[in-house]
C-alpha cells in the first residue's frame, strides 16, 4: 500500500478550509469564496472519477455524463416546481446511479480501448439526448431561478453556506471513499485491478465487483453535478460534452491516480492555473495543453510525484 | 413519405458513411496495431480542412488545394507520430489519452492563432448545380462526387490491406504484433507509415465535408466520437469492418434523423411525437453500438486474432 496523507495534515487543511472562507468573508471578497466552491465541486466530481479510473482501473471516459445528469435532474425538479434540497439530492444521485448501471453493465462487458470508446460513447449519447429535449432548455441550457432549499435555515443563496454545504459534501465524499477503499470490497477491488483472471479463479465475481464500483462513482458524480447546477443557477448539455470527461481525467491525472484526494488537488491546480493564464490571453488552452504534454511526458504519476516518489501499478486493460 | 426523399436520404446516408470511413480506417490500424487510444485523429481531419480551405483560395483551384492539403496534413501526421505519439505506445492508456487530449489542445489553438475560428470553403462551381438521377430525384452534383471519391478510395484502401505485401505487414501487425515483429517486420516505419496514410484520409473527409459542414475550431471533435462507434461496432483493427461499421452508421444516422419523426408521428400522439422523434434519432447510432455490444462485445469483425 503506498503512504497516505498523515492525518495531522488532513486536520489542518481542514482548519484552513473552514477558516479561509470565514476570513474572506470578513473582508468582504465573497466572490474567492464561490471560486473555492467551484473548485472543490470539480473535486467531488474527479475524486468519484479517481474511484473508477485508480482505484478500479478503470479508464471511464464518459463521467461528465453523470455529473450532467445530477444537475439536470436538479434542474428539472425545480423547473417543475420541486425546491426540496433532500429529494433533489436524493433523486439526482439516484437517476445518476440508475444510468451508471446500465451504462455499466454493458460496458463492463469489454476491456481496454473498447471500454474506453464506449463510455465515451454512451457519454455522448446522454449529451444529444439532453441537447434535443427542447421542454428543458435543449441545447441553450436550463435556467434555473432558485436553488435547493434544505430547510433548516440553511441558504444555498448566501455564498457562504453554499461553501459550507459543498465542503461538508466533500468531506463527506472523501471519508466514504476512504470507508470503501479500506473495506473488504475495496481489498477486492484492488485486487481486480492487478488481476482479474486470479480474483475470477479465487470465486470473486469480478464482473459484479466492477460494476458496483461503476455505480458508486456515478452515483458521486451525480452529487457534483447537483451541487454545481445549484452554483451555476444553470445546467447545459455542454456539462456532458466529452471533453468535460476529458478534463475531469486530467484533474485526476494530475492530482495523482488512484490516491484519495488526487482529483481534488488535480481540480485545484487546472483550475487556478485556468484562471491565471485567461487573465493573460485568449488562447489559453494553447498553454494548457502544453502543460499538460509536460506532465505526461515528465510527470507519469501526476504532480504529486514530485513530492513522494512510491511505485504504482501502471493502469492499463489487457489486450 | 415519398420514395424519393427515402432514395435522397439513402444516398446521403451512403455520403456520410463513405468520409465517416475514411476517418475511422486509419483510427482502427493505430488502436488495432498499437494498442492505442488516439483522440488527436479529430484534430487532423480539422488541420485538413482548414489547410484546404486556405490552399484553395491561395491556389484558386479545388482539386490542387485540396490534393496539396491532404500531402500536407500527411507530412503532419507523420512528423507528429515521428516526434511524439511514438514515445506513447508503451505507456499506459490514460497517458495516451492525457497526451492526445492535450494535443486537441494545442492543435485548436494553434489552428485559431494561425486562421482564426473559422474559414470559408465551398464546393467548386461546377459542381454547385444539381443533377437529375431519377425523374423527380434531383441530387447535388458535389455530394455524387464526394460518393465516388470516397468509392473509390475504399476500394484503393482494401486492395493495398489485402493484395499487398504491405498490406500484409499492416494485417500482422493489427492482428499479433509481438508475432509480427518477431517474424521481422519493421513495425516502427510500417506505423509511421500507417499514420499517415490515416492522416491523408482524415484530410480527404475534412476537405469533402468542409463545404457541406463547416470549416471552424473543434469540428473534430463530435465526428470523432461517431468514428469511434464505428471501429466499436466493425471491431478493432479491422478496416473491412470499419467500412461496414461506417455505412451502417451513415445509413442509420441519417435516415433516422428524416425518418424517425415522421414514424412516430405515423404511431404516437402529436404531441409525444414531437418531443421523442428528434431524442430517439439523436441517439439511433449509440443505440445501434449497444444492440451490436450486447450480442457481440467485440465487433462484427474485429482484427485481432
Amino acid at each position: 500500500m503506498k503512504r497516505e496523507t498523515p492525518s495531522w495534515l488532513w486536520a489542518l487543511l481542514l482548519i484552513l478550509s473552514i477558516a479561509l472562507p470565514l476570513a474572506l468573508n470578513a473582508f468582504g471578497q465573497d466572490f474567492y469564496i464561490s471560486m473555492l466552491s467551484r473548485m472543490m465541486i470539480y473535486g467531488i466530481a474527479a475524486c468519484s472519477l479517481n474511484l473508477i479510473l485508480g482505484f478500479g482501473g478503470l479508464v471511464s471516459f464518459g463521467h461528465a455524463a453523470f455529473v450532467g445528469i445530477g444537475a439536470y435532474s436538479v434542474g428539472i425538479m425545480i423547473t417543475e416546481g420541486v425546491t426540496n434540497g433532500w429529494v433533489n439530492f436524493a433523486v439526482a444521485m439516484a437517476v445518476s446511479a440508475l444510468v451508471a448501471a446500465v451504462i455499466g453493465a454493458i460496458s463492463l462487458r469489454t476491456r481496454g480501448v473498447y471500454f474506453i470508446m464506449i463510455t465515451l460513447a454512451f457519454a455522448q449519447m446522454i449529451y444529444y439526448l439532453v441537447n434535443s429535449i427542447k421542454a428543458y432548455g435543449g441545447d441553450e441550457g436550463l435556467n434555473i431561478k432558485f436553488r435547493s432549499d434544505f430547510g433548516l435555515g440553511l441558504n444555498l443563496k448566501n455564498d457562504l453556506t453554499f461553501y459550507f454545504v459543498v465542503l461538508l459534501a466533500l468531506v463527506s465524499t472523501l471519508v466514504l471513499i476512504s470507508r470503501i477503499m479500506k473495506s473488504r470490497f475495496g481489498r477486492v477491488i484492488l485486487a481486480i485491478r492487478d488481476d482479474d483472471t486470479r480474483v475470477e479463479a479465487i470465486g470473486f465475481p469480478a464482473y459484479t465487483y466492477k460494476w458496483v464500483l461503476f455505480i458508486i462513482a456515478g452515483t458521486l458524480g451525480g452529487l457534483a453535478g447537483a451541487l454545481m447546477v445549484n452554483h451555476q443557477n444553470y445546467v447545459s448539455p455542454n456539462l456532458m460534452h466529452w471533453t468535460q470527461s476529458g478534463i475531469l481525467m486530467v484533474m485526476v491525472i494530475l492530482g495523482g491516480v488512484g490516491t484519495l484526494s488526487g482529483g481534488l488537488w488535480g481540480a485545484l491546480v487546472l483550475l487556478i492555473l485556468e484562471d491565471l493564464i485567461a487573465e493573460h490571453t485568449v488562447y489559453w488552452q494553447f498553454y494548457i495543453g502544453w502543460f499538460l504534454l509536460a506532465v505526461v511526458l515528465l510527470a507519469p504519476k501526476g504532480l504529486s510525484s514530485f513530492f513522494n516518489r512510491q511505485p504504482k501499478v501502471e493502469v492499463k486493460g489487457h489486450a | 413519405m415519398s420514395s424519393i426523399l427515402i432514395l435522397e436520404q439513402a444516398l446521403n446516408g451512403l455520403q456520410f458513411g463513405l468520409m465517416l470511413f475514411l476517418l475511422a480506417s486509419g483510427l482502427t490500424l493505430v488502436f488495432g496495431i498499437m494498442d492505442m487510444i488516439n483522440l488527436a485523429h479529430g484534430a487532423l481531419y480539422m488541420v485538413g480542412a482548414f489547410l484546404a480551405a486556405w490552399l484553395v483560395q491561395l491556389t484558386q483551384s479545388f482539386v490542387l488545394g485540396v490534393i496539396l492539403a491532404v500531402l500536407l496534413t500527411a507530412v503532419v501526421g507523420m512528423v507528429l507520430e515521428a516526434t511524439l505519439l511514438r514515445t506513447l505506445y508503451a505507456r499506459d492508456h490514460l497517458s495516451q489519452v492525457l497526451a492526445t487530449f492535450a494535443l486537441i489542445l494545442i492543435i485548436n489553438e494553434s489552428v485559431r492563432m494561425i486562421w482564426g475560428s473559422d474559414l470559408p470553403l465551398s464546393a467548386p462551381q461546377a459542381l454547385s448545380g444539381p443533377v437529375e438521377l431519377l425523374p423527380g430525384l434531383l441530387y447535388p452534383s458535389y455530394r455524387l462526387v464526394i460518393i465516388g471519391i470516397g468509392l473509390a478510395i475504399a476500394l484503393l484502401l482494401f486492395l493495398l490491406v489485402t493484395q499487398t505485401r504491405v498490406g500484409a505487414w499492416v494485417r500482422a501487425g493489427a492482428s499479433n504484433r509481438e508475432m509480427a515483429m518477431a517474424m521481422g517486420i519493421n513495425i516502427r516505419a510500417l506505423f509511421t507509415g500507417v499514420f499517415g496514410i490515416g492522416a491523408a484520409l482524415c484530410a480527404v473527409a475534412g476537405a469533402m465535408l468542409g463545404p457541406l459542414l463547416a470549416v471552424q475550431v473543434g469540428m473534430g471533435e463530435n465526428i470523432l466520437i461517431l468514428a469511434f462507434v464505428v471501429i466499436v461496432i466493425g471491431g478493432i483493427g479491422s478496416v473491412w469492418g470499419a467500412f461496414v461499421g461506417a455505412i451502417l452508421v451513415g445509413f442509420v444516422d441519417t435516415l433516422g434523423r428524416t425518418l424517425l419523426p415522421h414514424l412516430f408521428r405515423e404511431l404516437f400522439s402529436p404531441q409525444f411525437a414531437s418531443a421523442a422523434g428528434p431524442a430517439v434519432a439523436s441517439i439511433s447510432v449509440y443505440l445501434l453500438m449497444a444492440l451490436v455490444l450486447f450480442i457481440r462485445p467485440q465487433g462484427l469483425f474485429s482484427g485481432r486474432s
